[in-house]
């Protein structure tokens, strides 16, 4: 080890290294860093043993801990559902006529379909359950095949003219357009615009009442008022699901309309249904939403 | 690299042996320590009746349901600027003190200058005053020594536990905690709470003392520009002290140099130096000066107090200006007028706070829903909030230039219970008749008003009516 001139008497030993004259100091790390350096390579062979780590082919090695953060979240899903299980059982059995005097499980009920209505419905209903042409709006006081809670229960469990319920509602407008000549069609919708208090042609209004009681008070009574076991629409009010306007109208009389709804009880769809406390949990959101007779 | 060594950039703490000293100051300060504390201790077990449904604790902070409790005031969180309102007071009473009369604030109100007071009392206690403890410092580790040392950290120990006790006391029923505490079945976070504050209460009470005033706390920093030649603080009548010395042939001041207003110092400073950043105004070296002054029968307040204006005026050998020339200063009539504003400001907004208040959520998924007859109906989602300890019926109602019909969902009434301390949802329709203006514009205004009828408090929020635009 050779001493340059230029050292100071208090300058550290030299590594021994010398290029051109220049030589390199021997500063050691400190021993503490040192050492925290070694206990961290030690605790991270341990950390990748423990936890998952290693990447390989298919997916990264598991860990001796088995932990995943999927399986943390499924155990929390769980968990609450195991805190629910009282609930969805009291709801499953529950009379929804009463359900709003149990306040507990009233709210449970309303915020739960609150959520399974932004996730099964509002596809067609839209996310305020106010609906848009041909598929009916939930907030409303008309309903075509009936608005009181038990109703609209089962209209979600078997829903409506669909082949996966026996008991779905069933219901088919004949298309006119193959009965009558379009010349009465016309008559018949100026008829129906009569009774539902728009601007019409008195004459062809006439002419019309008598096609109307012939062909349409089967299902749409004399009056026009519809009929809700037969799904037939009141065709007196302000609510059209199609349209009240004249070609509107001409089209849904020649043509006639035919709504489809899944049923939505696990019972007819295993696996993708909803659960009896389900069901009964959108009927109790959907009748408190402002229509529920 | 140079052979002269570069100055180290670190420099112990030299460590202050305060001694024990006696006078009206030192009087004043025992007397502030006393209420201080005892404000600090008692306060949690004082009792306020709120009713059965709320805490009888006079001040609580009740972070668990998010309300603070202060004698008759109860302050939700929306209501947080009440505590920004506070401190911003506290801010302005600060800097009125400061530019009147110095760091009064640190010499003997501050939380710091009253637990190392105490902290000190209690060594000085137990281990003797300012030369028997030197001498016990400088010692070698014997059984003395160790015993001493031992009963000083109980002692500090036990007052650490019982202000980190008081602080957790604060946040919890005081009676039910203690119990709790005693027996063992307190929440972890109350154990780990009183832990830390016991740790740092020994920590900057007992240990670092005036290390935290001059190395963390940021006022004497702020005190610089707060203070000015008009303020009243401590200093040193240089004029009358200087030369110092002990001989009496009349060729020295009245300084005679022993020394005692530095061994009184809690900072460990000569005020001698003149005025200094460390120096926290408690008024200690007055009081051993004005005792030394009585000795050796010379006029007291060598150190006193007094306004730097004034030690020019006495140099000259004219009289100092009246105290309350000093005090009475357009910037302190300033800070007063400010600090007195937020102070009413306050207490009105106080007083004028609804107890009963509604929120309104117009729904706009959709902004209206046409019915059967034709008639447009809103949906509103109003959030009614009870702040008594007792359920109130609360009436809805709106008013409107329009004919507008209110319905409550789910119930005929238009009156509804809400429960003490809640906050209740309540969703209400609108409905404007078919043809109406209103169904029939876009916007109509209108005011819903709810009203308590226990006590015909009311209150109203505005909103708007959306109608089918044609």
């Amino acid at each position: 080890m050779s001493k340059n001139d230029n050292n100071q008497p208090n300058d550290p030993d030299t590594t021994g290294h010398s290029w051109d004259g220049i030589e390199e100091f021997n500063n050691p790390l400190p021993k503490w860093w040192l050492w925290t350096f070694y206990a961290c390579i030690v605790w991270g062979i341990g950390y990748t043993i423990a936890y998952p780590a290693w990447p390989l082919i298919e997916k990264a090695t598991p860990g001796f801990l088995n932990y995943s953060t999927r399986g943390e979240v499924a155990d929390e899903i769980a968990a609450v559902e195991t805190a629910n299980e009282g609930l969805n059982m009291q709801l499953a059995s529950a009379d929804l006529t009463v359900l709003p005097e149990n306040t507990e499980l009233h709210n449970y009920a309303v915020q739960g379909g609150r959520a399974l209505f932004a996730a099964n419905c509002s596809q067609c209903h839209g996310s305020g359950a106010a609906g848009g042409v041909g598929y009916p709006n939930l907030l409303d006081d008309d309903w075509l095949w009936g608005g009181d809670v038990d109703t609209i229960a089962y209209t979600i469990t078997h829903g409506i003219r669909n082949e996966q319920s026996p008991d779905s509602h069933w219901s088919e407008m004949p298309a006119f357009g193959e009965i009558l000549e379009p010349e009465e069609i016309e008559t018949v919708v100026s008829y129906v615009q009569s009774i539902s208090g728009q601007e019409h042609d008195a004459a062809l209004a006439a002419a019309g009442e008598e096609i109307f009681l012939d062909q349409c008070s089967a299902c749409h009574l004399d009056s026009g008022m519809g009929e809700p076991s037969l799904g037939a629409p009141n065709l007196t009010d302000a609510i059209w699901l199609y349209g009240g306007d004249a070609a509107t109208l001409t089209e849904t009389i020649t043509y006639s309309r035919f709504g489809v709804m899944p049923a939505w009880s696990e019972e007819y769809r295993p696996g993708t249904g909803l659960s009896e406390a389900e069901v009964n949990a959108l009927a109790a959101y959907v009748h408190q939403l402002g229509g529920g007779q | 690299m140079s052979s002269e060594e570069a100055p180290s950039l670190y420099a112990a703490r030299e460590p202050v042996f305060p001694r024990k000293v006696k006078g009206p100051f030192r009087q004043m300060k025992w007397i502030i320590m006393a209420v201080t504390l005892g404000i600090y201790y008692i306060t949690p077990w004082l009792r306020w009746d709120r009713g059965p449904a709320l805490p009888d604790q006079a001040v609580l902070i009740d972070l668990a349901n998010r309300r603070f409790y202060f004698f008759m005031i109860e302050i939700w969180p929306h209501e947080f600027y009440f505590v920004a309102g506070l401190l911003i007071m506290a801010g302005l009473g600060l800097f009125l003190f400061t530019s009147a009369l110095g760091r009064v604030w640190c010499g003997y109100a501050c939380p710091q200058t009253v637990w190392t007071d105490l902290f000190i009392a209690v060594e000085r206690w137990i281990e003797g005053d300012r030369n028997a403890r030197v001498r016990l410092w400088k010692a070698k580790w014997d059984l003395k020594k160790v015993r001493l040392r031992a009963m000083k950290y109980a002692s500090w120990i036990v007052i650490g536990l019982a202000t980190g006790g008081a602080w957790i006391f604060y946040f919890a029923d005081a009676p039910t905690l203690l119990r709790d505490l005693v027996t063992l079945q307190a929440h972890p976070v109350a154990y780990t709470t009183m832990a830390i504050l016991t740790g740092t209460t020994i920590l900057f009470g007992g240990i670092a003392r005036e290390q935290v005033c001059i190395y963390m706390c940021p006022w004497p920093r702020i005190q610089a520009a707060m203070m000015d030649e008009d303020t009243i603080t401590i200093g040193y009548r240089e004029w009358r002290g200087e030369p110092r010395g002990k001989k009496h042939d009349g060729t020295t001041g009245d300084c005679i140099d022993c020394m005692a207003c530095v061994n009184v110092c809690p900072v460990g400073i000569d005020i001698r130096d003149g005025q200094q950043m460390e120096c926290i105004t408690c008024g200690l070296c007055i009081d051993a000066c004005d005792d030394i002054m009585a000795k050796i029968g010379k006029p007291r307040g060598l150190v006193d107090y007094f306004a730097l204006k004034d030690e020019v005026l006495e140099r000259e050998g004219q009289p100092p200006k009246p105290v309350w020339k000093h005090i009475l200063r357009p910037r302190t009539m300033l800070y007063t007028t400010l600090w007195s504003a937020v102070g009413i400001a306050m207490v009105v907004a106080l007083f004028v706070r609804p107890e009963i208040e509604m929120r309104v959520s117009p729904e706009r998924n959709p902004t209206f829903v046409t019915m059967s007859d034709g008639s447009i109906r809103n949906t509103y989602d109003i959030r009614l909030r009870n702040k008594h300890g007792d359920p109130r019926p609360f009436r809805l109602s709106l008013t409107s230039d329009a004919p507008l019909r209110i319905q409550l969902e789910g119930q005929d009434e238009l009156t509804v219970m809400v429960g003490p301390q809640e906050t209740f949802a309540q969703r209400v329709y609108v409905t404007a008749k078919p043809g109406t203006e209103a169904a029939q514009t876009d916007r109509t205004d209108l005011r819903f008003w709810v009203e308590d009828l226990d006590s015909t408090d009311r209150a109203y929020t505005d909103t708007v009516f959306n109608g089918k635009e044609r």
